[in-house]
């Protein structure tokens, strides 16, 4: 059988990944791809830890919610993009420094 | 070594590898493809968790839903993110990143620390779940069980998402609307 501790450390190596791309990048969309990087490792340590519940399901249905949760989350923060793009003719988080007026 | 693992370990390198790839490249179009392959190593490593149902459903709705907004919005905003990525280029890289590195290799080793410390395997509860018979076994179907138990256990979860999934919706379009002579 695959151990636990493999699907933990996995998650945790994905984790930092998005972790890095959400500190280095400069466009909003790469930061945005390293935010679902990061829910994905904490949706994949959900997983993991559901398989030793059979009877509640709760590690798969919380895995279930949190998907759900990424999509809602990241059609609202690309209208949010696009919008941005549509003021400052750029999406690079370090230039948009001004308020609407 | 079964066969489960050897495919395990497949999965796993090609899901960290894309992934440390999406997080190197330069080119904004191949991080997104790369993305692609993220998300369905780590359907198959649901798969492996023995999470038929959720791996479905992240290919649904990841590879179906998000990656194609993102290729959307992408697309819309275009020729500018390319240029401001072109610039960046020409700057020396390493110096610039290495904050952004450091944080993530540190945090890195306290998390691998706190796995070992923990040692999953042998947690209490897990060793109770094996011994009373709760684990889920490759051969057990769990789709009838998840809908049973997300119409009954879960129901108030269930329908709050439905309803912040309503709110999310119509933000989006609000939000996303052309925006008309004030």
């Amino acid at each position: 059988m695959i151990s636990l501790n493999d699907f933990l450390i996995v998650g945790a190596v994905l984790f930092c990944i998005g972790l890095y791309m959400i500190v280095s990048k400069h466009n909003a969309i790469q930061i945005l791809i390293g935010i679902e990087l990061m829910l994905n490792a904490a949706i994949l340590n959900l997983v993991a830890f559901g398989k030793y519940d059979r009877l509640n399901n709760g590690g798969q249905l919380f895995a279930l919610f949190a998907i759900v949760l990424a999509a809602a989350t990241t059609a609202v923060a690309l209208a949010i993009i696009l919008n941005v793009y549509r003021q400052y003719k750029t999406i690079d988080p370090g230039k948009i420094d001004q308020l609407k007026d | 070594m079964s066969l489960a693992q050897i495919l395990f370990y497949v999965m796993g390198f090609i899901a960290l590898a894309s992934a440390l790839f999406v997080a190197g490249t330069k080119n904004l179009v191949r991080c997104i493809f790369m993305f692609f392959i993220t998300l369905f190593a780590l359907a198959g490593l649901y798969v492996l968790a023995l999470a038929d149902f959720v791996a479905i459903t992240q290919i649904v709705i990841y590879v179906g839903g998000i990656l194609v907004l993102i290729l959307f919005a992408f697309m819309l905003s275009g020729k500018e993110t390319l240029n401001a990525m072109a610039q960046q280029r020409s700057k020396f890289i390493s110096i610039s990143k290495l904050p952004a590195l450091l944080l993530a290799g540190l945090f890195l080793i306290v998390l691998l620390n706190v796995l070992f410390k923990v040692d999953a395997d042998n947690l209490l509860w897990i060793k109770k779940s094996i011994r009373t018979n709760n684990e889920i076994l490759p051969d057990a179907e769990m789709t009838q069980n998840i809908g049973i138990n997300l119409m009954t256990k879960y129901l108030l979860p269930f329908e709050a998402i439905s309803i912040l999934l309503m709110i999310a919706l119509i933000g989006a379009a609000h939000l996303s609307r052309k925006e008309t002579r004030a």
